[in-house]
This record gives structure tokens, C-alpha cells and sequence, in this order.
């Protein structure tokens, strides 16, 4: 599904580092951690997955489904099935939550040569993928993300991951601002959308989230490397002991 | 004004004064109403033009620029515009000239070169103050015009559509409306080009709005790319009395709207909403004064500019609280996206306050598209294009959504949605 090569990256404006020499394979199917202390890079990967123009790539590859993605801009990768949910969504007035829905749907399903959907076939999609999530649809019809509480925007980041159908699934701090039940549900949406052929990539500070959504794989970036890889034990031990002893070990 | 040597009459000045000694035989009016004419005209050769040297005037120089004037012309044969609202009751103007003034049950209209004819309108034409140039030209040239008078109490089941339309050349028209006491109603006054010749127009409605009355007064400036437009509209508001008045700048080369609104009955609310669109190469400038007089009247006015191309624009408010007037609340925004980087929007906000139980504020912004929206757009699958037009679109709906009646924001969105895809 995703295969980063010796990744290099820094930031356009003023050509600091962040990512040196990133390598991580994400198969199929895989849930993927990615833990690391703060300023590591994490919430930066996400970015470059999804081609914020704010970094620049110096060295390496990413390749998604064998086929490098570094050309494509933003919107293609994400019509090619590449998702990110924010870790603060943004406000948008005056786009109402239905109307944005339906564009991006609708563009994504343009790109790809598909249709578009019928007014009714969208609603119809809408309603049962809010309800999966408790959203009332009254929320969709405000403007974007405008007055959401933080719970109800980390719902609307899955309502729309969900309805989108994307591949890889990019969860960039799913879990800051979240209460306990909001987490049960924003979790419960993403264990619902995990598929054979659907891959996820859940960046967290926090062993918590793990409970709930189970890794197959736990990796820790630091300094914009990937330092050490493996299963859900290693989350654990991360919670216990804190990063010092991998960092320790990498150096 | 102050006094300064006199400047050498520009060629603009000089058509101006030229078309007024040729069709002075074809301008309404009796002995009163053409001695003011004479001065206004006199007034243009002596003074000219305003420069930014006028206060008023400083970032509009109208001497530099208004290059030419078109010779008035004779009347096209010009058919009614399409409905901006379906059902809407239409009276038409049209160069110049009352075409249509059909009125409707309650509404009674009547041509306003009647009140020309028999000097009624000379107390009408006194300009606002030595820098009014826009009453000036209006004053010197006006031919007809219509007066509506809304009897007490009505309940408009219909719009109300003014349609001042011209086929280039000059048009010059002024709409005294008497609304009564208690009315409720929408009125759309729009300004349209049918053609592609130059024109200069001037246009200006007095609204007076009677006590207890509620109305949605809209005004639809769509002229032509190369028409010179100067707008006026003098509201008095009377006790109690609601308006919502909308401003849409949707066309013209060189657009001067001025709203000037006093407050003078206590109670009343004023909404102001205005959208400026402003492509090519053309300067518009919006220029609001607002007095309260009396306690406890409360003012909110958003202006939304989407300025692109080379296109300038202006924005000047002023709110004036007199002393008397205490708890007023009045409230000013001009928030402008900046898509070009060679087009540019001055603000002007100014408050002068003299009592001390108020709440007055503005604010003024001036920005690109916001990265953050775009990006959000763009990483769920919106192209680069259709991302910014919908950030667009979004800036400006806000102001459109709070007219609260759907048919008329449907057809706003509709005329905004049209120019924003002639510009993009």
C-alpha cells in the first residue's frame, strides 16, 4: 500500500529539516502507530503524505500502491484514495457541512471517472454514515466545522473519512480533545471502516487510543527517522517507560 | 471647499457643460427648479470636478478619473428586464424617462418629472453640502424619475422592482419614495445596462421610511464595463422603523454609491449588507455617512469586496452619534479579499461621538484566501479552482444568507455565481 524510502523533507520557507531519512512500509490492510515525543516530526509526515506545499521534498520516495506520488498535488491524492483526518479541522463559514460533502464527493468521484451521485443517493449515504457516528443531521447543515465542539469535529473528520471510501487513512491526533465517549465513537467509526484492502496510519502521543483502535504495527519517529519498530507491546512499554530508553538504544 | 486658483477645464468638464447648453430645451422644469440647474452647471465650470484634494472625494479623483462623457442621446427602444424575483411588480425607467409606472394597490406612483414641471421638486434638488457631486450632475441633468408613495399600513404581497435601465449616452433619474407608517415590503432597485455603449448615469432615490415600517430595500448596481455610475440614496428613518438595506456593486468602469441614512426617529434598527465585486479595470467607491440623532436606535453594516484584476476600490463610513442620541449601538465591518496582486481596496471607517452612553465600533480587513481553508479543501479531493471559488462564494454568502428570504437570496447567489465564473 505505502512504502516511504529515505525520506528527506524540510520546511519551504526556511529550509529546516524535519524529516531525515524516514523509512516505513505500510501493507495492506495494516494498522500502523506512529508515536514519538514532540517536535519528531509526526503531525509533519502527515502533511507531506497528503502534499502540503509548505514542505519540500529533498531526497527519498513515497510510493502508494508502487507508484511514486511525490508529482501529484494535494486533490489527486486525495481522489486517488489518500485521506487525512486533521488533528484540528478547519472552520469554514459560510460552506455549509451538506454542500462541502457533496463537492468533495462528487470531485473525488469526477476524477476518477466515476458519476455523479443523485441527490438522493447522497442523502441516503449521509444519513447512515452520520448515524453510525451519532451525528445529528441538524450538525450538517451548519457551516463547516463553524461553532463544532471538538468532539463533534473529530465525528465529522470520520463522517467524512467514511464517506469518502479512501484507501490509506492518515489519523493525525484523533484523539486530542477528545473525551472518553467521544473516543469510544470516533474509534468504533474507524474499527468499522477497517478492511483487507483499507490501511491506516494512526499518529498519536498516546498508548490510550491503542486500546481501542488495535495496531498491527508500532513504530516511534525521532528526529524525523523512524527509530524503532514493532507490535502493540511496543506502545505499551512506551507508556511504562517513556521514549528515553529507545532513544537511547537508536543512538 | 477651499478656496484655490482656478484649474483649466478638463475635456470631461467641458462635455458636461457642453450637453447641458444643447439639451436645455429638452430638461422639465419651471423658473425655480432651471435657476438651480444654471447654478449646478455654473458651479461645474467654476469649481470642476472634485480632485483628492476634497476630503470626500481623496480617494475617488473624479477630475482624473472621468475621462470622457457621453452625449445624452435619444431613447432606445429597450424592453424590461427578466424578474430578479419571479412575481415581483415591475416599474421601469428607462433612459431617463418614466416607461412604466403601473402602480399596484396601496402603492401610488407617479412620474417624477411632473414634480420637475411644477417647481414641487426645487426644495428636493438643495445638494447636501458644497462637495455633493453627485446631487450637482443629478441636480443639472435630471429628466424623470418616479414617486412612489406607500399608503399606512400596507402589506406588500409582491416585491416592489424598480428598474432604472439605459442604452448608453446619460440617464439622469431621482426616486423620492414616501414609505408610510407601518409597512411591511421588499423593494428591489436595480441599475442596468442594455447595451455596450459608454454611459454616465446618476440616480437618486430619497427613502423615507415611516414610523413602525419594516422593509428590505435592495440596490442592484449591474452596469455595463465601461459605464460611470454615480449612486445616491438619502434615507430617513422613522421611529421604531426597521430597514435592511442591501447594496450590491456587480458592474460599471467608475461606480461612486453614496448611502447616507439618518436615524431620526428613536427605536429604529438599520441593517446595511453590501457586496462589491470588483473586476477589470475598474474603481468603485462605496461611501456611507449614518447621523443618529436620537437615544436608542441600533446600526450594524457589513460591506464583503472581492476585489480581482487591477480593479480598485473604496470604502467610506462614517457614523455620526450626536450627543442627545444616548444609548445607540452602532456597529461597522468592510472586510475585503484581495485576489490579485495589483488590484487594491482603501477603507475608511470614522466615528464622531458625543455621548457617552453608546456602543459604536468597526473594523476593517484586508486578506488573501486563508491557506489553512484551501488546504482543507484540497485534501478532500477539491481541485485548486473549485476550492478557491467555493472560499469565495463563502465570503460572500454570509452577508447574502442574512437577508432571510429565499427567493431573493437564490437569485443574489445566482447573479454573484455568474460574474465570479465571468471573472475567474
Amino acid at each position: 500500500m505505502l512504502e516511504i524510502r529515505n525520506l528527506h523533507a524540510r520546511i519551504a520557507e526556511d529550509g529546516t529539516e524535519i524529516i531525515r531519512g524516514l523509512n516505513l512500509t505500510v501493507k495492506n490492510g495494516e494498522v500502523a502507530a506512529i508515536m514519538g515525543p514532540n517536535g519528531s516530526g509526526k503531525s509533519t509526515l502527515s502533511y507531506i503524505l497528503t502534499g502540503r506545499s509548505d514542505y519540500e521534498v529533498t531526497e527519498g520516495d513515497i510510493l502508494y500502491d508502487g507508484q511514486s506520488i511525490l508529482g501529484m498535488d494535494t486533490a489527486e491524492r486525495a481522489a486517488a484514495g489518500l485521506f487525512l483526518a486533521f488533528q484540528y479541522p478547519v472552520e469554514i463559514p459560510g460552506v455549509a457541512t451538506m454542500q462541502f460533502l457533496k463537492v468533495a464527493m462528487n470531485e473525488q468521484r469526477k476524477a476518477r471517472g466515476e458519476d455523479e451521485l443523485t441527490t438522493p443517493d447522497f442523502i441516503r449515504r449521509v444519513k447512515a454514515a452520520a448515524a453510525n457516528l451519532q451525528i445529528d443531521m441538524a450538525m450538517l447543515k451548519r457551516p463547516l466545522n463553524v461553532g463544532f465542539s471538538g468532539g463533534e469535529k473529530k465525528r465529522a473528520e470520520i463522517l467524512q473519512m467514511s464517506l469518502l471510501e479512501p484507501k490509506l487513512c492518515v489519523l493525525d491526533e484523533t484523539d486530542s480533545g477528545l473525551d472518553i465517549d467521544a473516543l469510544k465513537i470516533v474509534a468504533d467509526g474507524v474499527n468499522a471502516l477497517r478492511s483487507p484492502d483499507r490501511s491506516f496510519i494512526v499518529i498519536t502521543h498516546y498508548q490510550r487510543l491503542l486500546e481501542y483502535i488495535v495496531p498491527d504495527s508500532v513504530h516511534v519517529l525521532y528526529k524525523g527517522q523512524v527509530i524503532k519498530s514493532g507490535d502493540r507491546q511496543l506502545a505499551l512499554e512506551l507508556e511504562s517507560d517513556g521514549y528515553a530508553n529507545v532513544i537511547k538504544d537508536a543512538a | 471647499m477651499n478656496m484655490q486658483s482656478k484649474k483649466p477645464i478638463t475635456a470631461a468638464e467641458q462635455l458636461l457643460v457642453d450637453s447641458f447648453v444643447h439639451n436645455l430645451g429638452n430638461l422639465p422644469g419651471d423658473g425655480a427648479v432651471l435657476t438651480i440647474r444654471d447654478s449646478y452647471v455654473e458651479d461645474i465650470k467654476q469649481r470642476g470636478l472634485p480632485t483628492r484634494r476634497v476630503e470626500a472625494w481623496h480617494y475617488t479623483d473624479l477630475r482624473n478619473l472621468l475621462k470622457t462623457v457621453p452625449s445624452i442621446g435619444k431613447s432606445a427602444d429597450i424592453e424590461p428586464a427578466e424578474r430578479l424575483i419571479a412575481g415581483a411588480n415591475v416599474i421601469s425607467v428607462v433612459d431617463g424617462h418614466a416607461a412604466n409606472i403601473a402602480a399596484t394597490g396601496g402603492v401610488t406612483a407617479t412620474a417624477y418629472r411632473e414634480d420637475l414641471s411644477d417647481g414641487s421638486a426645487a426644495a428636493r434638488m438643495a445638494l447636501r453640502n458644497s462637495d455633493d457631486l453627485v446631487g450637482r450632475i443629478n441636480g443639472a441633468f435630471v429628466t424623470d424619475g418616479v414617486k412612489l408613495q406607500v399608503e399606512d399600513d400596507l402589506i406588500l404581497g409582491n416585491p416592489l422592482e424598480i428598474q432604472v435601465l439605459h442604452g448608453g449616452g446619460q440617464a439622469h433619474t431621482r426616486f423620492p419614495v414616501m414609505i408610510g407608517k407601518g409597512v411591511k415590503g421588499l423593494f428591489v432597485e436595480r441599475h442596468i445596462s442594455c447595451c455596450e455603449e459608454d454611459a454616465l448615469v446618476s440616480s437618486i432615490t430619497d427613502l423615507d421610511v415611516g414610523d413602525g415600517a419594516d422593509i428590505v430595500w435592495v440596490i442592484n448596481q449591474e452596469q455595463g464595463l465601461s459605464d460611470t455610475h454615480l449612486g445616491q440614496i438619502n434615507i430617513k428613518l422613522g421611529a421604531d422603523a426597521k430597514l435592511l438595506l442591501f447594496v450590491a456593486n456587480a458592474g460599471g468602469k467608475l461606480v461612486r454609491q453614496e448611502i447616507h441614512i439618518v436615524a431620526s426617529g428613536e427605536g429604529s434598527e438599520l441593517t446595511l449588507r453590501g457586496v462589491n465585486l470588483l473586476g477589470g479595470e475598474s474603481h468603485t467607491d462605496v461611501t456611507m455617512t449614518l447621523e443618529h440623532i436620537v437615544p436608542n436606535c441600533v446600526s450594524g453594516q457589513i460591506f464583503r469586496n472581492v476585489v480581482l484584476d487591477r480593479a480598485k476600490g473604496v470604502f467610506q463610513g462614517q457614523i455620526k452619534v450626536a450627543q442627545i442620541a444616548q444609548k445607540t449601538d452602532a456597529k461597522m465591518a468592510c472586510n475585503t479579499l484581495l485576489l490579485s496582486d495589483f488590484c487594491d481596496f482603501s477603507a475608511k471607517p470614522e466615528l464622531e461621538i458625543f455621548a457617552d452612553d453608546v456602543q459604536c465600533g468597526h473594523g476593517a480587513t484586508v486578506t488573501d484566501i486563508d491557506k489553512n481553508q484551501l488546504f482543507y479543501l484540497k485534501a478532500r479531493g477539491i481541485g485548486e479552482k473549485r476550492a478557491r471559488s467555493l472560499l469565495v462564494k463563502a465570503f460572500i454568502v454570509e452577508v447574502v444568507e442574512e437577508l432571510d428570504n429565499e427567493v431573493l437570496i437564490e437569485a443574489l447567489e445566482k447573479q454573484f455565481d455568474t460574474w465570479l465564473n465571468n471573472h475567474g
